[in-house]
Formats: C-alpha cells, structure tokens, sequence
C-alpha cells in the first residue's frame, strides 16, 4: 500500500494508518517528528521574543504611534520619546564598521586562502578564530584605553585636514568613527573565517581552467574564484553586519552616548543597544521603560529587514549563476 | 558506584536544603552609591545577631525603587526619595505606604582635567550651571576665572562628561543645578535621567572618571567617595553662605546638621545648597526604602532590629568608608519612626 508520505515530501506524518506506525516502529518518523520539533521550537522562541516585544510596549506604541520612528527627542523628565537618534547611530556605526572591515577581511580571505602557504595560513586562521571569541567588553576596553587616545591625538586631527564636512567638529576621540572602527575590529574575523572556507571550497577545475586560458594567478582568483564564492562572501558580510548592528558593550564604551544626529562622523553619539544598557535598569515609570522595550522592537525590525534584503540579494545574485558564465 | 554517587548527591542537596532553611534571608536592591557601607553594615550585623541574612543587589536608584514596588525584594535603597508619583504608584499597588530611612550621607563633587591649571579650582554655582547649560564654553570665561585668581586657566573649549546611566549622583547633581539656577530647572530640571543640553555620557562613576582622566579640558560630576579613591582631582564649590567649600566628610555633616531642624517627619528632604557657613552644597543623603508593613513577622522583626543597629552600631563604620554621619537628630527622629513599620 502506497503510503502518501512518500508521494508528497514534507507534508509531514500525514499517512496511511498502517504505513506510519510501521514508519514509527523503524524510528525514521520519530526521527523526522523530534528533529522537526527542535527546529519549530527555534522559530517559535523567536515568535516569542518579539511578542513579548509587542506587549511589553503597549503603552509606548499607542501613545507615539509610527511617529516614534521619526521623533528626535529622548526626554526622561518630559516623557517625549523618540528612536530617530538611535536608529541613524545604529546604521552609521554598523557603515562604518562595514566599510573598513568588508575590503580588509575579503582581501585576507583572499590571501589565507588562495596566496599564503598552508601553514602560514593555518596559523593565522588560528589567531583570527581567537580574535572572534574575545569578549566584546574587552574590545571595549581595548577601544577605550587605546583606540580613543589614539584617534583623538592622532588620527582625527590628521582626517580633519582633508576639509570633508563627515571629518569636522571637535577631537574627543570618542564617537562615531571610533565606534565603527571598534566593530570592524569585532566583526573583521566573522568575514575572514566564513570568507576563507567558501574561497577554499571553490573547486579546483574553475582555478585551472582560468589557469590554463592564461590568465595570471591574480587574475584566476579575482575574475573566476571570488565570484564563485560571491554568495558565501556576501552571507559573511550580512554576518558581520548582523553582529555590528547588536553591538552593546564595546559601542557604548566609545560612542561617547549622546543624544544627537550629526553629520559628522567625529560627533558622539548613541546606538539602539546602547541606550537601552544605559538607561533601561533605572527606567522607573511605565512609560519610560516601554519606551526602551519599543526601541529593542525597531532593532529587532531593522534586524529583520536587513537579513531579509540579505536573503533576497543572495538569491538574486545566484540565480544569475554562480560566475561561470561570467563576462 | 553509581549508587553511591546518588546517594552522595542527595544527601547535599538535602543538607543544603537544610542549612540555608536555618538562616532568614531577606533580600534589597538599589542604589550603587552607598553598596560598600551597606555590604559591610550586613556581613558585620550577621556576625552580631546570628541568624538574619541579608542580601542586596546594587542595581541602581531606580531599579530599587521599581522591584520594592513590584515586590520582589523586601526593601530597597535610593540616592534620590521616591517623589509623589512613585509613592502613589507604590500604596496603589500594595495598599500600604513606604517610609525613608536616611542611612548615611553622600556628596557630588566636580572633577575636572583640565592641564595646565596650576591649583585646585573654585566653582561658583553661576559657572556650574553655566557649564552644564552649555552656555560657558571656555576654561577662561570670566565665571569662571572671576573665582581662580592667579590660576592659569587655558582658552581650550570645555568638554562636559555626565553620567549616561540612570544615577542618584545625577539626581543629586541636577537637585543642586535646579536650585541655583532658574533656566536649568525650567530648561532641564531634575531626575536621574535627563536630556542633557550638552556633554558625553560615561557609563557609570567608571566611565566618567575614566573620560576626565583621558580627555583633556574636561569637567564632570561624581561621588565624593569615588574621587578620593581614584585621586581624581576635584573643585570646591560655593555654598549659599558665600564660602569655597571642598567637599568632605566635615562639611557633607555640616549640611545634614543645618537640615535636621527643619527635617519632614517622612524624611525625604534635600539638603542641597543647605544653609551654614562650612556646608557643602552638593549634599544628599541616601535612603533605605522599607514597606510600611511586613506580613512576615521574621523578617519584620529582623528589618526592625537591623534598621536600629544601623543608626548606633552602623554609623560608626561609616567614617572609615568615607561616608559622613547622620547627625544625632535625625538618627533620634529615625529611631522614633522604627515604631511605625508594622
């Protein structure tokens, strides 16, 4: 007897009576049920978080509505809240971050895996893997005890002479350009490490044969194997920015935690996970504390968003080919 | 072998079952401020009187006050009283009022790094607030110099640092700043949390003494204690009788002794800019906040008994800790309010 489970792959264990328990007895459905179970746990614990999200901000969505995106205002004593700060220095540390640790960490995925000499390589996979367990705390330190002077009587005042208007306003050192640089360093092993596997997972034929047409050792690696690794790469970056974007420690060591929407990159300023350390133990009053609560709802959304537009360019990209037809 | 392993592993729980059933465990949370004097007044109590345990979370003023609210400690602590609508808040809920009991007293002071500045800097009210407004912008502004003649103060832009947490040194601080000057107590006003008109926010006393002491040109608020500790150096402020006065266990008395005449009967006053010619100005004392009524005779007892060894036998570990007194008045007047905890 033909059981529908075989006719119809993932409907679950919806089957003929007699079939199933058999199934049962051998452990493949009870297999498929627990495993199946484990995974829909995952998405419900996250159905979950944002729901709690949701209700524990009832007050704060009714009484802001949509606006809450868009207000400036983050006044405790007034009860006037807004994210509009948050949410711009949350994406303009996680820019920054990108911006330095994307070119930095491709170009050493780059060289650990197609350049170096497998033991060279090897080591420094080690040290990278360290890097990315370190605790962000410690990089706050690091960035706070190192980074910051080092920025405020060095490298700001050097930026400050090419006139940009994103180089200008006081040195303190602390801000918005340091924060980036502080997740950079955090999020530079997650792109090498993830980057590094993908390149050395691209088969050996497409290397030869960019070799044997004649093109130079550069040329084979940059024009046929990264492209083939082009998903995995830009999954290691959505990683990376995944990870920069709910950076709290470290960020609100260095951002210099100010209320304040600049230009500027030498500004201080505030990011969403910040905030919401700072401020949400000793947030008395309902509406204060729901105000922060919505704030860790629009990362949550940002988050989300993110990852989806990830998603969507990956399968773009892939579904143009994976670079062979490559022109 | 197995056997005996479980057999080992019941017979602990079942003995730590036992042991931790023996002692009383009542549990606070709140200020961070006043966290080493009331550790040691707890570990020192539980040595004296055997058997009440007591164990405190230094979460902060705010948090303290919202978990005694919600009921999940049995008292908590505060740098700033629980103002009226906290109170309500508070009887709503539980049907019973909280009471304050000052315990020790603390000060603000303002810590700078400011290089070049060849002595120990005077700060009159005017110039604090100005700062803090963001309308003094410079180390040589005449409010500033007005009052350090003879120090060489640089024309460098000041660089305000506040706390970025919610903080009763902030409460403290803003308290003062809100007295002295209109336009920042209608522009700002008071609380542990603001919107600061100007200035970086350092995580707790750390961070902000950790931004003075690597920024230059710098100014910013902290504990009295944790200046001292840290050697920061920090400025003398004037009092409302017109005097410099540095902040130190002397002086933060000197203001508690001018407010004890004038002290409410639910003791949640401010004694910032208090009157006296050696007060300090910036002020406070710190608060334990304890439920009006304790069902749990126990732990109602234990509070009680706790609360009076505090206002005798407690207060003369304070000094040590760098902690200034309560004067004999209050600690009478306190000692009288014990009898109204049911």
């Amino acid at each position: 007897m033909a059981s529908s489970s075989t006719t119809v792959p993932g409907a679950g264990p919806i089957v003929g009576s007699r079939s199933f328990l058999s199934k049962l007895r051998e452990g493949d459905e009870i297999a498929r049920l627990i495993t199946f179970i484990f995974a829909a746990a995952v998405v419900l614990v996250t159905l979950l978080l944002v729901y709690e999200l949701w209700r524990d901000s009832v007050l704060a969505r009714q009484k802001f509505g949509l606006a809450f995106l868009w207000t400036r205002v983050w006044d405790p004593l007034a009860d006037q809240y807004g994210a509009l700060p948050f949410i711009y220095g949350t994406v303009v540390t996680s820019t920054v971050a990108l911006f330095i640790a994307v070119p930095l960490g491709i170009g050493a995925a780059i060289f650990l895996a197609e350049l170096a000499p497998a033991r060279v390589s090897d080591t420094l996979e080690f040290f990278i893997d360290l890097l990315a367990a370190v605790p962000s705390v410690i990089y706050g330190l690091l960035g706070f005890l190192a980074v910051v002077p080092l920025m405020r009587e060095y490298i700001q005042p050097a930026l400050k002479k090419t006139m940009l208007p994103i180089f200008s306003g006081p040195a303190y050192g602390l801000g918005f350009l340091t924060a980036g640089v502080i997740l950079a360093i955090m999020v530079i092993p997650f792109i090498i490490s993830v980057s590094r596997e993908v390149l050395l997972s691209v088969p050996r034929d497409q290397r030869e044969a960019a070799l044997a047409l004649g093109s130079t050792r550069w040329e084979s690696t940059w024009k046929v194997v990264v492209p083939f690794a082009r998903t995995g790469i830009m999954g290691s970056i959505f990683l990376a920015l995944a990870r920069a974007l709910g950076e709290t420690m470290a960020v609100t060591m260095v951002v210099g935690n100010v209320v304040a929407i600049t230009p500027s990159l030498f500004s201080p300023g505030y990011s969403i996970a910040a905030v919401i350390a700072n401020e949400f133990t000793e947030a008395t009053g309902q509406l204060y504390s729901q105000a922060l609560i919505e704030l860790g709802l629009v990362l949550f959304l940002l988050t989300f968003i993110l990852n989806g537009l990830a998603r969507l360019l990956i399968i773009a990209t892939s579904q143009r080919g994976s670079g062979m037809g490559h022109a | 072998m197995k056997k005996i392993a479980g057999l080992l592993v019941a017979a602990l729980a079942l003995a730590t079952v036992a042991w931790s059933q023996g002692a009383l465990l009542i549990n606070g949370a709140g200020a961070s401020f006043p966290y080493p004097i009331y550790s040691k007044w707890f570990d020192e109590y539980r040595k004296a009187h055997g058997n009440a345990e007591i164990n405190y979370q230094s979460v902060g003023s705010g948090a303290g006050i919202k978990q005694v609210t919600d009921g999940t400690v049995d008292f908590g602590a505060s740098d700033g009283p629980m103002n009226d609508e906290q109170i309500k808040a508070y009887t709503d809920k539980h049907g019973y009022g909280i009471l304050h009991f000052p315990t020790v007293l603390g000060a603000a002071v303002p810590t700078y790094n400011v290089p070049g500045a060849s002595a120990a800097l005077n700060f009159t009210p005017e110039a604090l607030a100005g700062i803090f407004l963001g309308k003094i912008t410079k180390w040589n502004d005449p409010a500033i110099a007005g009052a350090n003649k003879g120090v060489n103060l640089p024309a460098n832009d000041i660089v305000v640092v506040h706390r970025s947490d919610g903080s009763g040194t902030t409460y403290i601080w803003t308290d003062y700043l809100s007295k002295v000057s209109d336009e920042w107590k209608n522009k700002v006003g008071k609380g542990t949390s603001i919107n600061w008109p100007v200035g970086l926010g350092g995580k707790g006393s750390e961070g902000v003494t950790g931004l003075i002491k690597q920024t230059p040109n710098s100014i910013g608020y902290v504990e009295l204690i944790y200046a001292a500790q840290n050697s920061v150096p920090y400025g003398a402020v004037k009092n409302a009788a017109g005097t410099f006065v540095k902040a130190d266990l002397a002086s933060v008395s000197a203001a508690a002794a001018g407010a004890a005449k004038s002290m409410p009967d639910d003791f949640r006053v401010s004694i910032t800019n208090a009157p006296g010619k050696t007060a300090y100005p910036i002020s406070s004392f710190t608060w334990l906040l304890i439920p009006a009524k304790i069902s749990d005779a126990g732990k109602r007892n234990a509070i009680k008994d706790f609360l009076k060894w505090s206002l005798a036998d407690g207060q003369n570990y304070a000094e040590a800790l760098s902690y200034a007194k309560l004067p004999k008045e209050v600690v009478a007047k306190e000692a009288k309010a014990l009898g109204s905890i049911q």
